[in-house]
């Protein structure tokens, strides 16, 4: 990789320097409107937590208790709502992507930093929007099927419209990142010697511009049906309910990919940056997130099998998505192919990548059964389900999200979190983890229903386990917090390179300076050139 | 009842032994799977970290091609394996069975109606003969539900406009659980039901004994009134004891003062109950949603009247 010291002088806060809030809410700079997304994202984090730790309190008991199943219903609504549109969706791709998609490719912002300014305040519009609706009590869940969701008293034209304004953020910004990745590249970066966060990322956005567009024009014949009385999805009206669970479908599953793909981006940088050795399989990572990225497009049925959609349709679906697994199943082997014969060091965002490794292993493991025709007659929409997802969510895209937060932290921030206090949050996150969902696997095999307020008594033991957990795994996420919060103002000074890392946004300042590099780096070889090239070569 | 566990082969109906054969040969590869490749993450993990005091010296491996053919192609084939294997099963669970007796089940908030072929109706209770085909002819009243029994490991969501079908040959006398597994609305959690299946000489002296009953005819109304209130699934919001449900309980209703969600008061008298049954969200009771579906047009004049006299009997 190139050699461009640019070491800052001490005390220089690099883009953080201008201080008073015009600095941030009129900034076209990429790296302050990451911030301002992470904060953002962070932020329902935090809310759609406290809200699933409701949740499970209640359903410690099977019987009522704490608060009436209306409010159960408006409270995992809630959950599902703002951890996925306003958390998960965003999360990565326009937190740390916008962050470092520029420092990543070696320019100095994104092709359009105008519009990406644009971006986040149309998101913020439509989380006001939405957050205003999800206050007055929403009870659809997060999937709004029809005809429940055009008949509730529920505000969903509202909830709708606000959607519809966070699709739109999520389209420019894509539209934005595949500019930027085609056109800005650095002097000698070709394709070959991208880092596979920014391949992750191309393939993110291919899906956020192609299918996005999708659930927009969904919600608008939603709130047509609500507001002018159009049958659409609405039988009474002369609708077909299952068209919606259709359209819902093929935006809602290739978005999984959208929340998945840059979280294994990290993963695919942090790991040979902490087992010093060359990524095992780089193509083969590139690729497969592209083939993940089509595939995902053709499988949204697999939603519907139990929906009432024909036999045949169920079987087209169900061949096809066993074909998700293959690429995905690339990656994994790939990235542990990676540690063989390293020098690994079990630094914080390694022990977050390698648990994603570990989590999203059992949840991609446990899709087959969802996959496979005559078991997801059975599992379907069971805690089977919930389980399941949760593994792929929170085991795979928020432990890659965590690792990325502190892999990057020195960078973002100039400061270096306590390593010590890191690790204990990560023993807690993974065991609390474990405790809260995995039980729930054995909960759906039992055929216990998912969005139960009450349930029968004979489910409780595992309820109270999962909900023990809960709490482990709420107090390693407020240590995490903490740590890095502390650390904002009282953490050591960050090198410009804590972990050695050869890619390009390690070769500027720790914050980088608003324009990221004084010179432009010239690239002269791929990111990945770790360990003794004279022992076991091998062409890439 | 014992967990309808999948590892403990459920021998409940026809095809829940099938799926448990296949839920175990999907286990048995994601079990291989998971072996080994968290095995290699932990043993690589542990094998190769960082010796301290040591100058790294790692090798420069950038790829094998030979082992990514390996992994492209060997787990496809298994994939291949997995869906061929629940195809089959789930072409068998889709297949009508020959001789089938018909049952209309009619879904709506949050009661599941079975009427038999003789027209009875009964509420959240559907008795089956043992090692009889059943047909499920399902439609909703309202929106969504999915009708799922976890032991005969067989679900199948319930559409309102269209009609869908469930075959169902129970194999072992017992008494199951019925679930609602599709979300549609507050009272959704406590929209269950039992699956009774009885030996055959049983279910025909219950079936006699039914018929027996409604030849029989003259009944009080407030017989008639409890027989509705518990085919018509009342019960599944409004309790008879006391006890919070979903609607407010009818336990001591008559004559009793109640507070409405628009801050008024009134004394619940025929006429408020004739009108909470047939425009029920006019004047909901003060901490309950209006939810309920109207009964007008469903029910009779006399069956109305029937239902009251009944209500009035709850003290």
């Amino acid at each position: 990789m190139a050699d461009h010291a640019t070491s800052s002088l001490p005390g220089d806060r690099g883009y953080l320097s201008e201080q008073g809030w015009r600095s941030w809410a009129l900034t076209m700079d990429h790296k302050r409107i990451g911030v301002m997304y992470i904060w953002t994202t962070l932020g329902f984090f935090v809310v759609a937590g406290i809200l699933a730790l409701l949740l499970r309190l209640k359903l410690l008991v099977p019987g009522p208790a704490l608060f009436s199943d209306h409010t159960y219903n408006v409270l995992f609504t809630m959950h599902g709502a703002m951890i996925i549109f306003l958390f998960i969706i965003p999360a990565i791709p326009s937190a740390l992507g916008n962050f470092f998609i520029p420092l990543l490719i070696g320019c100095r912002d994104v092709a359009f930093p105008r519009l990406n300014l644009f971006s986040y305040w149309i998101f913020v519009a439509g989380i006001l929007v939405t957050v205003g609706t999800l206050v007055a009590p929403m009870d659809t869940g997060w999937t709004f099927y029809t005809p429940y969701s055009t008949r509730t008293s529920a505000a969903v034209t509202s909830l709708s419209f606000g959607l519809f304004l966070i699709g739109m953020s999520s389209i420019l910004t894509g539209l934005n990142f595949i500019v930027t990745i085609h056109t800005m590249r650095a002097p000698g970066m070709s394709w070959y010697r991208m880092p596979l966060f920014i391949w992750a990322m191309y393939a993110t956005s291919v899906i956020q511009v192609l299918s996005t567009p999708v659930i927009g024009i969904t919600f608008l014949l939603l709130a047509a049906e609500r507001v002018f009385g159009i049958g659409i999805f609405d039988p009474a009206k002369g609708g077909d309910p299952l068209l919606f669970q259709h359209f819902f479908w093929f935006y809602s599953h290739p978005v999984v990919y959208v929340m998945i793909l840059p979280a294994m981006g990290i993963v695919s940088e942090v790991v040979p940056v902490f087992a010093r050795k060359p990524i095992f399989g780089y193509k083969a990572i590139a690729y497969s997130a592209l083939a993940i990225a089509f595939i995902g497009f053709l499988v949204w049925g697999h939603h519907m099998f139990v929906s009432g959609m024909s036999t045949i349709s169920g079987v087209i679906f169900s061949f096809l998505t066993f074909f998700v697994a293959v690429p995905t199943g690339i990656k994994i082997f790939n990235w542990i192919a990676t540690l063989y014969k390293g020098s690994i060091s079990f630094d914080s965002p390694m022990l977050y990548a390698l648990s994603f490794i570990f989590l999203f292993i059992i949840g991609g493991l446990t899709g087959l059964f969802l996959g496979s025709l005559a078991t997801d007659v059975h599992v379907h929409d069971t805690y089977f389900l919930v389980a399941h997802f949760h593994y792929t969510m929170m085991g795979g895209t928020v432990m890659g999200l965590f690792a990325g937060l502190h892999y990057w932290f020195p960078k973002m921030t100039g400061r270096m979190f306590n390593e010590t206090w890191a690790k204990n949050a990560w023993w807690l996150v993974v065991a609390g983890f474990n405790i809260t969902f995995f039980p729930m696997f054995i909960l759906g095999m039992q055929g216990m229903p998912r969005r139960y307020a009450e349930y029968p008594a004979k489910y409780q033991p595992l309820n109270v386990v999962a909900t023990v957990g809960s709490w482990f795994l709420a107090l390693g996420v407020i240590i995490m917090f903490a740590n890095f919060v502390r650390s904002l103002r009282n953490g050591e000074p960050a090198p410009d390179n804590p972990w050695r890392g050869l890619t390009l946004e390690w070769q500027t300042s720790s914050p980088p300076p608003e324009e990221n590099f004084h010179e432009i780096p010239t690239v002269t070889d791929w990111p990945y050139g770790y360990g003794n090239r004279n022992e076991a070569s091998r062409d890439h | 009842m014992p967990y309808p566990t999948i590892l403990r082969a459920s021998e409940a109906s026809l095809v829940s032994h099938d799926v448990d054969a296949v839920f175990i040969f999907i286990l048995a590869i994601a079990g291989f799977f998971f072996v080994l490749t968290q095995g290699l993450l932990i043993y690589f993990a542990i094998r190769y970290r960082k010796k301290k005091g040591v100058e790294e010296s790692t090798p420069y491996i950038t790829g094998n091609h030979a082992l990514e053919v390996v992994w492209i192609v060997i787990p496809s084939l298994l994939l291949v394996a997995i869906f061929a294997y629940g195809l089959t099963v789930f072409i068998k669970m889709r297949t009508p069975l020959p001789n089938a007796t018909e049952i209309q089940v009619t879904a709506s908030q949050f009661t599941w109606s079975f009427k038999y072929p003789d027209g009875r109706s009964v509420a959240n209770e559907l008795r089956l003969p043992v090692d009889q085909p059943v047909k499920l002819i399902m439609i909703s009243r309202d929106v969504i539900h999915g009708f799922f029994v976890p032991a005969f490991r067989q679900k199948q969501d319930v559409l309102p406009g269209s009609y869908t079908y469930l075959w169902l040959l129970p194999k072992r006398v017992g008494t199951y659980d019925i679930y609602c597994s599709q979300y549609c609305g507050t009272g959704h959690s406590l929209m269950r039901g039992s699956l009774i299946v009885m030996p055959q000489p049983q279910y025909q002296a219950w079936l006699a004994a039914e018929q027996q009953k409604q030849k029989a005819g003259a009944q009080s109304p407030a017989e008639h009134g409890k027989a509705l209130f518990e085919s018509a699934g009342c019960g599944g919001c409004h309790s008879i004891d006391g006890s919070p449900k979903v609607g407010p309980t009818l336990k001591g209703i008559f004559g009793s003062r109640v507070t409405l969600n628009n801050g008024q008061s009134l004394v619940a008298d025929e006429e408020y109950l004739r009108e909470s049954l047939e425009e029920p969200n006019e004047q909901v009771v003060q901490g309950f949603q209006p939810i309920m579906p109207s009964f007008k047009g469903s029910l009779k004049q006399d069956e109305i009247s029937a239902l009251i006299a009944y209500m009035k009997t709850l003290k």
